[in-house]
């Protein structure tokens, strides 16, 4: 057995919670998707560890988050509700874009939340520029915490950004989720050596490989990092090796390009009850807490699904809203 | 599936009239390689390049990285040095990455080398909306490259004209960029005749003869058209509809002949209007045949917000209608 980490029993279940509300929230997804209620949905079954132990570091009122778009573990972590996912999966008026925005592509000013688009890599530069912002003030004790799958390693926004934190100390964590697909693409296919953390010593950063199927060990990776970033001691990159157990969105039909097989051997670490067995070994939460956790999760969903679905639709005048400060094209009468 | 209905044609949907020319490029030139982003296993995300790595092979179907910079900027090179690659961008909206490499690059090559050196390379694209794909899946770029002397553009609408147009961007020894509208892959079906063939690129055509109005459109809008345009033809109102099919070079006799004809000109396209395609073309009209004209031209396009969005009543109100261009097109016979 493991030795119990330094996080309470408090906050350890607060892992877990999140990491079922993930799940449930992405099964919900797709359940609403086959039911013909939403066009799309997709999932990020396999990186509920690292996103919901990154969630645990990041210091809400304070840091600022800013993710891509497989990160609904991570927005969930950092304080976004259930009721507001679900907006966005109805693309309801009530949701942060008003229904403009893809599924799971969130946003939010009171949590710290960068509004992203589905273009991979677009976002780093902006989580530069934003720790250059809080640098720039000298708002100490701030970090930002920005996220990337494996394959947006090989933009060049990705390496721009990087190299540009790293010649400005800047405080910020580059967290990259890697699944070792990027839709089709196998790792091999993207990278020539398997391991996004050493690039880090090129640019000039720390850089550490953490198991991205272990809540804790990516709990601790990128509570160090962060506190290095808050502390004024710069940039770090935090590589999470996770996996991608789903097809990549309802788009997809991953049996086209991997075997079934591989996908069913990894299955046996799947990070939500790996994680339940080791509270139970702990003797922090037993079987009957444990389902009176997935009880409560599931009513909350339920009740977030039945709340968000009765929300109007935006009106087709939205269109024209939030175009301009002034409008949409005041000067053209 | 493709199913053949005479001996030298056979109906195919748009997707499987630019798999069936890619694969004919392929099996025909060794010259050929196709590189993009999950075009390899995947066989590219709508099944374009299906089963082409195990008869192909990987140097010559390549799963690139994500790096959409380098998938053109790399094939700018293959192309200066003999091969004749075919570049894919997954989705229009993901070709920004590229621009400098497009515009920058392959536009410029033989200019600045006074021809020492050629791009003949073709960038395909799906673009277009209508397929709730939001703010990412949804855009349409054309008028975004085509101020670019140096690179052609290619927006088909029929699956003949895919495969004419296709093999006529590969042949070029220029760099095309290729457009294929994404709601159109699966809904639009024709006839395409077998064997090799090639339509010239800058080739307008009358998809229906009229003699009171003209209307100029491409991609899938041009589809709305003709239906609108056949509505019209019910009430005994005469539309003549012009298939662009390539907006770069684009076909200014063909548009002036049949203004100089319906002396009125309606002009359709999905992306927005502001110095959008429809721009392009009035100038053109308003210096060359204004005095032909019976009524003012007319543009119905995009509206002029940054993109349609997720909720259907965002992409609703973004998207024009059949019934909205016949409404158009009526107001503007009878004007
Ligand atoms: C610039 C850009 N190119 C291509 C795409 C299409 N695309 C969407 S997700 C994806 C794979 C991303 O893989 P990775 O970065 O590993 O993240 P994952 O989805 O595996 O979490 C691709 C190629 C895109 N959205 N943006
Ligand atoms: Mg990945």
């Amino acid at each position: 057995m493991k030795t119990k980490p330094r996080l309470t029993d408090e906050q350890l279940i607060a892992i877990f919670r999140t990491m079922l509300m993930q799940r449930t929230l992405e099964n919900r997804g797709f359940q609403l998707n086959r039911q013909g209620k939403i066009p799309f949905a997709s999932a990020s079954e396999g990186h509920e560890a690292v996103q919901a132990g990154a969630a645990m570091a990041f210091e809400r009122g304070k840091d600022i988050l800013v993710p891509y778009y497989r990160d609904l573990g991570l927005a969930l972590g950092i304080g976004l509700t259930p009721y507001e996912v679900l907006l966005s999966l109805f693309a309801r008026a009530a949701d942060h874009s008003a229904g403009r925005q893809f599924p799971h592509h969130y946003a939010s000013r009171r949590l710290g939340l960068h509004t992203i688009s589905s273009i991979i890599a677009a976002q780093l530069p902006h989580a530069v520029g934003a720790a250059f912002a809080l640098q720039y003030r000298g708002e100490a004790g701030r970090a930002v915490l920005t996220t990337f799958g494996d394959g947006a390693t090989s933009e060049g926004e990705w390496h721009e950004s990087v190299n540009f934190a790293a010649v400005h100390k800047l405080p910020i964590v580059f967290l990259c989720e890697n699944n070792e697909w990027a839709i089709s693409t196998p790792l091999a296919r993207q990278m020539g050596q398997p391991d996004v953390y050493k690039r880090a010593e090129g640019y000039g950063l720390p850089g550490a490989a953490v198991d991205g199927m272990d809540p804790i060990a990516c709990y601790e990776a990128v509570d160090e990092a962060m506190r290095r970033a808050r502390s004024g001691g710069g940039p770090s990159l935090v590589e999470a090796k996770c996996y991608r157990f789903l097809s990549h969105t309802t788009d997809d039909d991953d049996r086209t390009y991997r075997s079934p097989d591989e996908v069913k051997a990894r299955r046996k670490d799947d990070p939500v009850p790996c994680f339940e067995r080791l509270l139970a070994e702990y003797g922090v939460l037993n079987a009957e807490q444990a389902e009176a956790l997935k009880r409560s999760v599931l009513e909350e969903t339920n009740d977030a699904t039945d709340r968000a679905e009765a929300m109007v639709y935006p009106d087709a005048a939205d269109l024209y809203e939030k175009v301009y400060a002034e409008g949409w094209e005041p000067w053209i009468v | 599936m493709a199913v053949v209905s005479s001996t030298n044609s056979t109906v195919m949907n748009n997707v499987e009239a630019v798999r069936a020319t890619l694969y004919e490029a392929m099996k025909n030139d060794e010259r050929t390689v196709i590189l993009g982003e999950d075009v390899g296993a995947r066989g590219n995300v709508f099944l374009i390049t299906k089963d082409f790595i195990g008869e192909f092979g990987e140097r010559r179907v390549i799963d690139t990285p994500i790096a959409e910079a380098s998938i053109v900027g790399i094939a700018v090179g293959m192309a200066m040095e003999g091969l004749r690659p075919i570049a894919e961008i997954q989705f229009a909206d993901f070709i920004y990455p590229s621009f400098n490499q497009i515009v920058g690059e392959a536009a410029k090559i033989r200019y600045r080398s006074n021809g020492e050196y050629t791009c003949p390379l073709v960038i395909r694209t799906p673009y277009g909306g209508g397929v709730r794909g939001a703010l990412s899946h949804s855009v349409s770029i054309e008028a975004l490259f085509y101020h670019v002397p140096g690179l052609k553009i290619v927006a088909p609408a029929f699956p003949d004209d895919v495969k004419g147009l296709l093999n006529a961007a590969i042949d070029d020894p220029d760099p095309v960029l290729f457009l294929e509208h994404k709601k159109t892959y699966r809904l639009i079906k024709g006839e395409v005749p077998d064997g090799h063939y090639t339509i010239p690129l800058g080739k307008a055509n009358i998809r229906k003869a009229g003699t009171q109005l003209t209307v100029v459109s491409y991609g899938l809008y041009l589809h709305w058209a003709l239906e609108a345009a056949e509505r019209l033809a019910q009430e005994g109102l005469s539309v003549e509809v012009l298939d662009l099919r390539s907006i770069r070079p684009m076909d200014k006799t063909a548009i002036l002949n049949s203004v100089e004809k319906t002396r009125k000109l309606l002009i359709v396209h999905e992306d927005n209007k502001f110095g959008g395609i429809g721009a392009e073309i009035s100038a053109m009209v308003a210096e060359e045949a204004l005095f032909s004209l019976d009524a003012p031209i007319r543009r119905l396009c995009g509206p002029d917000v940054p993109s349609m969005g997720y909720a259907l009543p965002l992409e609703e109100e973004f998207m024009s209608s059949p019934a909205e261009m016949a409404d158009a097109m009526r107001a503007m016979v009878k004007f």
